[in-house]
C-alpha cells in the first residue's frame, strides 16, 4: 500500500482546526496544526486536558470534521469526506480502542470480533485476533464476565481483526491497573511491529511515551513539540 | 425560589418531553373519554329527568279500543292514582305532495280549554291549538324540519279512510316522542313518521270517538306498586278493549334512551381503565429507565444527606406532573367533546334543551385514577432506587450479564449475524420487559381491534337484516287486517313481480311472573322475500305448530323449548292461546317471535287474514306504484327497504355509534404512543452501544437495525398477542353495546384484525423513522465520552 520509493505518510496534516460553538462561546480545539505521521510508526500524543489531541484523534478516525485545513490519509482527503465515505473509510481503515473499551455487553467475546469482521472487506479469524491478545480460552464470555484488562484487549482484538491501516487508541489504560495497563500496551506494541499497523496512543500516562517511535506534546490546541525516539523499550519495562 | 430539585424535574421533563407528550395523551385519552362520557350520562339522565317532569310525563299508558270519557275518572279513583288523563292516539298518513310514498304518522289528542295535566307539549315555533277549531294542528318539529314544512302550511291527512285538510299552527316537541319510529319499525326516521296534536273534539269526529277515549294516561304516587296498579287498570278497561296497561319502562322511545344511557355508563367504566393501565405502563418504563441512569446522581443525593423520601418525593413530582397534565387536559377536551357531541345528542332526541354539564366528581375520579395509576407504576421502581446503597450506587455499573439470560438456541445462532445476536439477547435479557411492552402495545392494539370489530359488527347487523332477512323492495302495511283478497289486488298492481303475504299481532307474552309485550310475525311457508334468519344465516324453519322465539325474548321471558308459552292476542276477538316452544333463534335486530301464518290465523280463527305484505317490484315503475299505494285506502303505510336501511345506518353511526369512531382514533393513539416510547427507551438505552457501532464503521442502517429490528421484534409479538386480547375485548364491547332494540353479533372480522396490525406495524415504522433521525443525529465523540 506503501510506495516504498517515494513514500507517503499515514497522515499528512496541514493547518489543520477545529472550532466548538460560535462568538465569545468558541473554543478552538485545534488552531492550526501541521504534523506528518510515517506508516507503520507507533505514535504517543501526550497534554493536559483538553489540549486537543483527542480532537486530532476524533479527526483522523474520521468521527469528527475539521473546521478548516487539510487532513490527508496517505492519498485520501479526509476533510473533503462526506458522512457515507467517512464510515466507509472507518470500515476500511480504522481500528478504535476506547477508555472504557465499548463492548456490546451483549454480545460474547467472539462475537464482539465478529462484529466487525463481518463487514470487513480482508479481516482475519476473530479467533485469531483474540488470541493475538492472549484471550484464546475466553472465547465465548460475555463482556460481564470478563475483567477490566480482558475487556480492553477484547476490544483490541476487536480493533485489528479487520487488519486495519491504522489503530486509534483513546486513554486505552485510563480505567486499567497499571499491571493490566501493561499488558494492554504490549498487546499495542505487538499488533504494531508484527502487522506493521499504524498505531496512535492518546493518554495522560506519560510514561507510555518510552515505547513510542514518536511523541507528539499537545498544549492549548497547538503541537508544542514532536520528539523521534529512536530507541522504544518494550511496554514491559514501562513503569508508572 | 425552586430548590435545585425542582429545577432538575423540570429540565428533566424538558428532557423526556416527547415521552412525556405521549404518555399524557394516553391519560388524556381515558380522561377524555370518562369526563365527557360521565358528562353525557350525567346530562342525558338531567335532562330527560327534567323534560319529563316539567311536561309531565305519564308514567302508565293504558290504551283501549274505546272507553266512555267518565272511565278517566273511574281510573283517577284507583287507589295510588294521582292524575289520569284521557286521550285519543290514532294512526294516520300524511300525504305529501313531493313524496310519491305515504307517510305514517300518529294523531295525538289535547284537551281543548286547558293544558293537559299529562304529556304536555312543548312549543318550538307558531301558538297553541285555539279551542273549537277543527282544522288545526300542531307538528312535531323534526318532521317538519325534514320537510321544510311551518306554520302556516296546510297538509293533507288521511284518517280512518277519509281525507282532511288540516292547518299547521305550531310545531312542538314531546317528551313521549323523543325517539320516534313508524309502528312496527326499530329505527327512527324524521322523514317518515310524523306526530299531529289535534283538538280532542276534531279527533274524535275523525274516529267515531265522540265522549270516549282510546288511551288512558295516569301518575302514580310513589306507595303503589305500578305493576299492582296496572293489574288493576288492565282488569277496570278489559271490558271497553283494554289492550293491556303499560308503564314507561315499556315505552319504546323512553327504552330507546335509558338504553343509551346505559350503554354510555357501562362504556365509560369499562374503556377508560384500560388506557390508564396503559400510561402506567409507560409511566413505569419512563421512571425505571430514569432511575437506572440517574444511580450515580441518586447515589450522590444519598451521600448528601438526602434522604429516600426526599429523593421519591423528587421522582414522584415527575410523575404527578405527568399524570396531572395529562389529567387536565383530559379534562378539557372531555368538556369540549361533551360540548360537541350535546348539540348532536339534541337533535338526535328532539330535547327541547340539552345542557351538557360534568359532575365534578367525574373530575375528581379522573384526577385521582389518573395518578394513582401513576404512582402505582412508579413505586415499584422507586423502591428499587431506595435500596440503592450510596456507595454502590456512585461506581459505575458492570456491564449488564448476558451469560446468565436465555440463550439463542445453537442452531438459530449459527445463522445468524452479530447485530441480530444483538437485537435478540437484548430481548431475551429482559423478558420481563419486553413482554410489558409486548402487552403495552397488543393492549393498545386490542382496543382498535375491539373497536373495529364491533364496528363492522354493525354493518353486519344491517348487511343481515336487509341483504339476507328482508329481501323485498317495499312492505306494505294494512290498517287492518284484511282478507286474502288484498294480496291479490297487490298482485294485480302493475310493476309488482311477487308479493308475500304476513301477518303481525300485537301480544303480550306470558310465562307465568315473566311477560314481555310485543308482537309475533307470522310468516308464509317457504318465504323468499322475508325470512326469518339465526345467526348463522340459516332460514329458521317454522312449525306447523307452535312458536320460534328469539334468544333475547327467551331469555326474558326465561323460557326453554318445549315448554308452553301463554299468548294474549290485543286484536280482534283477543284471545288467550297456549303454544309450546319450538325452538329458540339467534337474531340480531328486537326480540321477534315467529309463527306460521296458517298457524297463526287458525289459532286466531281468522283464516286467510293478512296485516301486510312484503312485494318485490320493478324499480322501473316504482314511482306510479307508490302513488297507486298512496291512493289505496286500506294502506296505512309503505316502508322502502333502502329508507329503512339508511335510518338504521343512521342510528349506528350516531350517538353512542358516534363513540366508536372517537374510541377508535384514541386507540390508534395508544398503540402509537406505546410503540413510540418503547422505541425511545431502548434508544436511550443503547445510545452508547449505537455510538460505538458508528464507530467501528457499520453504517447507519446496519446501526439502525440493531434497534429497530428489537422494535420490529417487539412489534411482531405483539401483534397475536393483540389478537387474542382484542378477540376478548370485543366480546365485552360488543355484550355493552347491545341492546334490547339491536344485538351486537360476536363475529370475528379478519379486516379488523388486519387493520388493527396494520395500525401497529405503521406506528413502529413511524417511531422507526422518527427514531432513525436520531441514530443520524448521534453524537460519535460524546456519545463514546458519556459512561453509563
Amino acid at each position: 500500500m506503501v510506495d516504498k520509493q517515494q513514500p507517503l505518510p499515514a497522515f499528512n496534516v496541514i493547518g489543520l482546526t477545529r472550532q466548538y460553538g460560535e462568538g465569545a462561546a468558541a473554543v478552538h480545539a485545534l488552531q492550526g496544526l501541521d504534523l506528518q505521521i510515517p506508516a507503520s510508526t507507533l505514535v504517543v500524543l501526550l497534554g493536559p486536558s483538553g489540549s486537543g489531541k483527542s480532537t486530532l484523534l476524533n479527526i483522523m478516525g474520521g468521527l469528527d470534521h475539521a473546521s478548516s485545513g487539510e487532513c490527508w490519509f496517505f492519498d485520501q482527503a479526509l476533510h473533503q469526506f462526506s458522512e457515507k465515505a467517512l464510515t466507509q473509510y472507518r470500515r476500511q481503515n480504522v481500528g478504535f480502542v476506547f477508555q472504557f473499551y465499548n463492548l456490546m455487553p451483549s454480545l460474547t467475546a467472539r462475537e464482539n470480533v465478529e462484529l466487525v469482521t463481518e463487514i470487513a472487506d480482508s479481516p482475519m479469524a476473530a479467533d485469531e485476533a483474540l488470541a493475538l491478545v492472549g484471550l484464546d480460552h475466553r472465547l465465548d464470555h460475555f463482556p460481564a464476565q470478563l475483567s477490566g484488562g480482558e475487556q480492553q484487549r477484547v476490544a483490541i482484538a476487536r480493533a485489528i481483526a479487520k487488519n486495519p491501516t491504522l489503530l486509534l487508541c483513546d486513554e486505552p489504560t485510563g480505567a486499567l491497573d497499571s499491571a493490566t495497563g501493561r499488558t494492554v500496551l504490549k498487546v499495542l506494541q505487538q499488533v504494531n511491529q508484527q502487522l506493521g499497523t499504524t498505531v496512535l496512543i492518546v493518554t495522560h500516562a506519560a510514561a507510555t511515551a518510552e515505547m513510542a517511535d514518536r511523541v507528539i506534546h499537545f498544549a492549548d490546541g497547538k503541537i508544542r513539540e514532536v520528539i523521534e525516539n529512536s530507541a522504544p523499550v518494550s511496554a514491559e519495562q514501562i513503569v508508572w | 425560589m425552586l430548590s435545585p430539585l425542582d429545577k432538575k424535574l423540570f429540565r428533566d421533563l424538558w428532557r423526556v418531553k416527547g415521552q412525556a407528550i405521549a404518555i399524557m395523551l394516553v391519560i388524556a385519552s381515558g380522561v377524555t373519554l370518562m369526563v365527557m362520557m360521565d358528562g353525557m350520562v350525567n346530562s342525558l339522565t338531567d335532562t330527560r329527568d327534567t323534560y319529563y317532569e316539567r311536561y309531565r310525563l305519564a308514567e302508565v299508558f293504558a290504551p283501549v279500543k274505546r272507553a266512555p270519557a267518565h272511565m278517566v275518572d273511574r281510573v283517577a279513583d284507583l287507589d295510588g292514582v294521582l292524575v289520569a288523563e284521557g286521550r285519543i292516539n290514532a294512526a294516520g298518513q300524511i300525504n305529501l305532495p313531493r313524496i310519491d310514498v305515504p307517510v305514517r304518522m300518529q294523531a295525538v289528542s289535547l284537551p281543548e280549554h286547558r293544558q293537559p295535566d299529562l304529556n304536555a307539549v312543548y312549543l318550538s315555533a307558531g301558538r297553541h291549538l285555539q279551542a273549537n277549531q277543527r282544522d288545526e294542528v300542531l307538528l312535531l318539529e323534526s318532521f317538519a324540519r325534514e320537510h321544510e314544512l311551518t306554520p302556516g302550511d296546510r297538509m293533507t291527512v288521511t284518517m280512518n279512510g277519509a281525507r282532511h285538510q288540516f292547518h299547521i299552527v305550531g310545531l312542538a316537541q314531546s317528551p313521549e316522542f323523543l325517539y320516534t319510529t313508524p309502528p312496527g319499525e326499530l329505527v327512527p326516521d324524521e322523514a317518515r313518521f310524523a306526530v299531529v296534536w289535534m283538538n280532542q273534539k276534531a279527533l274524535a269526529a275523525v274516529f267515531d270517538l265522540d265522549g270516549a277515549v282510546n288511551e288512558i294516561l295516569l301518575r302514580t304516587s310513589r306507595d303503589v306498586s305500578v305493576t299492582g296498579t296496572i293489574i288493576e287498570l288492565d282488569r277496570l278497561l278489559n271490558p271497553y278493549g283494554g289492550l293491556g296497561a303499560y308503564s314507561l319502562d315499556d315505552h319504546l322511545s323512553n327504552r330507546f334512551i335509558v338504553d343509551e344511557i346505559n350503554s354510555l355508563r357501562v362504556s365509560s367504566r369499562t374503556v377508560p381503565p384500560v388506557f390508564l393501565g396503559v400510561a402506567a405502563f409507560l409511566l413505569y418504563i419512563v421512571i425505571s429507565r430514569m432511575v437506572q441512569v440517574e444511580r450515580e446522581q441518586i447515589g450522590l443525593l444519598k451521600a448528601f444527606g438526602y434522604s429516600n423520601v426526599e429523593i421519591g418525593g423528587h421522582y414522584f413530582k415527575f410523575v404527578v406532573l405527568i399524570a396531572a397534565g395529562g389529567a387536565l387536559l383530559g379534562c378539557l377536551m372531555g368538556v369540549w367533546l361533551g360540548h360537541s357531541l350535546s348539540g348532536f345528542y339534541q337533535l338526535y332526541y328532539k330535547f327541547p334543551f340539552l345542557v351538557f354539564s360534568v359532575d365534578p366528581s367525574a373530575f375528581v375520579i379522573g384526577f385521582v385514577s389518573s395518578v394513582a395509576a401513576a404512582s402505582a407504576a412508579s413505586l415499584l421502581v422507586l423502591r428499587r432506587a431506595f435500596n440503592l446503597p450510596a456507595a454502590e450506587a456512585m461506581r459505575p455499573p458492570a456491564p449488564p450479564d448476558y451469560s446468565a439470560s436465555l440463550q439463542i438456541p445453537k442452531p438459530v445462532s449459527a445463522w445468524l449475524d452479530q447485530p441480530s445476536r444483538m437485537m435478540l439477547r437484548s430481548v431475551l435479557r429482559q423478558p420481563a420487559r419486553a413482554m410489558l411492552a409486548t402487552l403495552g402495545i397488543a393492549a393498545g392494539m386490542s382496543l382498535s381491534v375491539a373497536m373495529l370489530s364491533v364496528m363492522s359488527a354493525f354493518d353486519r347487523t344491517i348487511s343481515l337484516s336487509f341483504d339476507v332477512i328482508d329481501r323485498s323492495d317495499v312492505t306494505v302495511t294494512f290498517i287492518e287486517p284484511l282478507g286474502s283478497s288484498a294480496t291479490f289486488s297487490l298482485q294485480s298492481l302493475d310493476g309488482v313481480f311477487k308479493v308475500e303475504p304476513f301477518r303481525a299481532v300485537s301480544v303480550l307474552m306470558r310465562n307465568g311472573v315473566h311477560d314481555y309485550r310485543g308482537s309475533i310475525t307470522a310468516l308464509s311457508e317457504n318465504p323468499a322475500l322475508y325470512r326469518a334468519v339465526d345467526v348463522s344465516m340459516q332460514a329458521i324453519d317454522l312449525p306447523t305448530e307452535g312458536i320460534v322465539l328469539s334468544r333475547s325474548l327467551a331469555e326474558q321471558l326465561a323460557i326453554l323449548p318445549g315448554q308452553w308459552l301463554t299468548i294474549e292476542i290485543r286484536e280482534g276477538r283477543r284471545p288467550v292461546i297456549e303454544v309450546p316452544v319450538i325452538s329458540i333463534a339467534d337474531t340480531l335486530l328486537g326480540s321477534p317471535a315467529f309463527m306460521s301464518i296458517e298457524t297463526l290465523n287458525r289459532l286466531l280463527k281468522e283464516p286467510g287474514r293478512v296485516s301486510g305484505a312484503y312485494l318485490s317490484i320493478d324499480q322501473q315503475q316504482s314511482q306510479r306504484l307508490y302513488r297507486q299505494l298512496k291512493d289505496m285506502p286500506a294502506v296505512a303505510g309503505v316502508t322502502l327497504r333502502e329508507e329503512s336501511r339508511s335510518a338504521i345506518r343512521e342510528v349506528m353511526d350516531t350517538g353512542a355509534g358516534a363513540m366508536r369512531f372517537i374510541m377508535t382514533a384514541i386507540a390508534a393513539v395508544i398503540s402509537f404512543g406505546v410503540v413510540y416510547n418503547t422505541a425511545r427507551i431502548s434508544f436511550a438505552e443503547r445510545a452508547r452501544d449505537l455510538a460505538s457501532l458508528r464507530v467501528l464503521g457499520l453504517s447507519r442502517s446496519e446501526t439502525g437495525f440493531v434497534l429497530l429490528g428489537e422494535l420490529a421484534l417487539i412489534a411482531l409479538l405483539a401483534l397475536p398477542v393483540g389478537c387474542l386480547l382484542g378477540y376478548f375485548l370485543t366480546s365485552l364491547i360488543a355484550e355493552a353495546f347491545s341492546t334490547d332494540l339491536y344485538r351486537i353479533p360476536m363475529a370475528f372480522v379478519p379486516a379488523s384484525y388486519g387493520l388493527a396490525m396494520l395500525a401497529v406495524v405503521v406506528a413502529a415504522v413511524v417511531s422507526g423513522i422518527l427514531l432513525q433521525r436520531d441514530i443520524h443525529r448521534l453524537d460519535l465523540v460524546t456519545a463514546l465520552k458519556i459512561r453509563e
